[in-house]
């Protein structure tokens, strides 16, 4: 190589790439004996939680590589249901883990491995987040959470030392309103059908979140009791789908939302007043100084959560790798990150220090900031004096009333949805 | 030599077989195998089975969905010849010189340098309920309160229909308009033909060509179409392209599959249909 007359052909000099491609991915293990440097952990997931910025802190603290690949909720599950050999660890919803779980193409934590293990929210593992609460309907975390013993294909319905899935990004969602249009307090999910705001509601169009909140409307209205919002039977399904189809004829919606941008640009424009809303949308809002509530609903939230889980076919140093990213995620950092965004992390007294008390009062504790609460991105989203809609955590996650789910008639309801939208 | 010019001809013709075999062909085959497949709720599996078939032709979603894809294709099919034959009919005989001919047809590109997404979407804060349509009337004080049938309603669907492929319905009029031998006008004026007699005996007639070609366009596009019905709509109306892009989104291809042979068969009897009309290959 030194050499001043370069005269390599094309094919030697892609050989050379090639063996040093492998080397540096496939056979470095092998010849410098375990060091944990070399290893490479490819993780797939839905983009809310595949954040680069981790990645990066990844490497700087921790010295391996993280791969992160970005995709949709079902190319999510397809993926994680039918190619275990495509990824290590794989960052899901809670309902897909009850879909996947089944396959065997995970494998149980050892939680005795996991430091911070006793100090994970109870939401994620007896359910209760104070010994009064009762665990919500739908896929609640701490119903698919665990295992009995490895290899189980069964969830376990109390805590054990196997857990499927460690958290990490979960929030509580309710409906979105314009409080200067509607001009007066909103406090049930029954408002999304009152006629007072024909022409100017919206729910999104994504069967398995849209049928979360009709359920949720139908029960705050007194028209059906569901046994499990999370797991309607037939008849239930019919009911709920017949209210809203009722509604939509007689002119209910603006429209229907399939993307974040059209939720923000629904509200935003003032077409829509009161709809389904995700909370970035909402701050996405808010940034065009509009104002736009997230409001807290008598009736409860419906939640969310999603974990990280390990491949069946990891083991050895690449295993150990996974532990140590799973035990640095819920240290803090990664939760001071999502917090600052408006969601929450599994381990919410870690943050604390990675964010300064101002933060920590206002996303956390409900309190009123003190001066101007910023983004990771350095957007301002709060002044001082202002308060989380909904409030602290514990007044948030304390009111979960079901959790995002998969249901047993899951291709009836995604039929009746489809004829729910061409009625 | 007849033997090599047969021979020279089927290697004229060998490049052009092979890629639509490989690009159009062997896709439609996929297509229609697939649709005999199943599916669990993450994966599908070859099958033999009518399941997807009897579903559909068994739901009467498919029946209202298709009967708004037919009311769609119809309504834009009749708005663009009717704006696309008068617009083609001025540049023919109305506009005297080429250049100006060339120009005004160039013109009509215009819209053509965006993405047709764009053209759409640019409606949206146009016909809102605070948009520029609604705060003009209102400032003009023709309406006293906002139109709501504005945006997310049939006639937004429509109205973007219609804009995005009126052009090309005057392409192919204005391509055959521009061969009509002006003798035969003249002639017929001659002759003591009124305008309106001219019009329905010489020109329509020898027109028909491009209005069928204009017509297959219009109708594949808007029969094909599923981005437009979603965002003007609000999501809230349905045609046929909307179902297949809804199975698409919840992994079940053999679904999607069969629907797409349903519309694939729909469209090639309609345009087969056309084409008994009119012999295109005659009149071009």
């Amino acid at each position: 190589m030194s050499k001043p007359r370069i005269s390599y052909t094309r094919r030697s000099l892609l050989k050379g790439a090639a063996t040093f491609t492998a080397a540096s991915t496939l056979g470095a293990p092998m010849i410098w004996a375990q060091d944990i440097k070399d290893v490479t952990l490819r993780q797939f997931g839905t983009g809310v939680s595949n954040l680069n910025d981790v990645a990066v802190k990844v490497k700087e603290d921790l010295g391996f590589t993280l791969e992160m690949t970005a995709l949709d909720s079902d190319a999510v599950t397809q993926r994680a249901a039918t190619q275990p050999e495509s990824f290590d660890i794989a960052d899901i919803e809670y309902w897909i883990c009850k879909k996947v779980w089944p396959t065997g193409n995970l494998q149980a934590m050892d939680t005795s491995k996991i430091k911070l293990f006793d100090k994970i929210s109870p939401v994620f593992t007896t359910g209760k987040l104070t010994p009064e609460s009762v665990v919500a309907q739908g896929t609640a975390p701490s119903t698919v959470g665990f295992i009995s013993e490895p290899g189980s294909t069964e969830f376990a319905k109390e805590v054990t030392g196997w857990m499927t899935l460690i958290p990490t990004i979960y929030n509580a969602d309710t409906l979105g309103i314009r409080p200067d249009l509607i001009g007066r307090p909103i406090e049930s999910w029954a408002e999304l059908l009152n006629p007072e705001f024909k022409g100017k509601a919206s729910i999104l169009d994504i069967s398995s979140i849209g049928i979360m909140d009709m359920a949720m409307v139908c029960e705050a209205m007194g028209e059906i009791k569901y046994a499990d919002k999370g797991n309607m039977t037939t008849e239930e399904i019919d009911k709920t789908i017949a209210i809203f189809t009722e509604a939509k004829k007689a002119g209910q919606f603006r429209a229907f939302w399939k993307s974040f941008d059209e939720s923000v640009n629904l509200m935003a424009s003032g077409e829509v007043v009161i709809q389904s809303m995700w909370s970035p949308a909402i701050t996405a809002v808010k940034a065009q100084g509009i104002p736009c509530v997230y409001q807290p609903l008598k009736e409860g939230y419906r939640s969310w959560g999603g974990g990280l889980g390990l491949s069946a076919k990891l083991e050895g140093i690449a295993l150990d790798a996974a532990y140590e990213y799973i035990n640095w995620y819920i240290s803090g950092w990664v939760g001071g990150y999502l917090m600052r965004q408006g969601y929450y992390s599994a381990v919410p007294e870690t943050s604390k220090e990675f964010m300064d008390a101002n933060e920590w009062g206002y996303w956390y504790e409900g309190k009123a900031a003190t001066a101007d609460i910023v983004s990771p991105t350095g957007q301002k989203l709060a002044g001082a004096g202002d308060t989380r809609d909904g409030g602290s955590y514990m007044d948030r996650m304390g009111a979960v009333a079901c959790w995002n789910s998969v249901m047993d008639e899951n291709q009836y309801m995604v039929r009746k949805w489809n004829e729910f939208i061409a009625a | 030599m007849p033997r090599s010019n047969t021979t020279i001809g089927w290697l004229m013709a060998a490049p052009l077989t092979a890629v639509l075999a490989a690009f159009l062909v062997l896709p439609i085959i996929m297509i229609v195998i697939v649709s005999f497949w199943g599916a669990t709720e993450f994966s599908i599996y070859p099958a033999f089975e009518f399941d997807n078939y009897r579903f559909l032709f068994g739901s009467a979603v498919t029946w209202q969905v298709f009967g708004t894809t037919f009311r769609y294709a119809l309504i834009t099919w009749a708005l663009t010849l009717g704006i696309g034959f008068t617009v083609a009919y001025f540049l023919a005989f109305h506009v005297r010189t080429l250049t100006m001919q060339i120009t005004l047809a160039l013109i009509c590109t215009v819209p053509f340098w965006t993405s047709n997404i764009i053209r759409m979407i640019s409606w949206v804060p146009f016909l809102g309920r605070n948009g520029i349509a609604n705060q003009s009337l209102l400032s003009m004080g023709i309406i006293d309160q906002p139109l709501e049938w504005l945006l997310f309603s049939d006639f937004s669907v429509l109205l973007t229909f219609v804009h995005i492929n009126t052009f090309f319905m005057i392409v192919p009029i204005l391509n055959t308009m521009l061969r009509i031998d002006k003798s035969l006008v003249e002639a017929a004026r001659d002759g003591g033909a009124s305008g309106l007699q001219i019009l329905t005996n010489v020109i329509i007639p020898l027109t028909k060509p491009g209005i069928m070609i204009g017509t297959i366009f219009v109708l594949t596009l808007v029969m094909g179409d599923f981005v437009t019905v979603r965002f003007m709509s609000g999501s809230q109306s349905a045609n046929v392209g909307r179902l297949i892009s809804n199975d698409v989104g919840l992994l079940q291809y053999p679904s999607a599959a069969a629907t797409s042979v349903v519309l694939l068969c729909t469209v090639l009897i309609i345009v087969a249909g056309l084409l008994r009309l009119v012999d295109i290959r005659k009149e071009l």
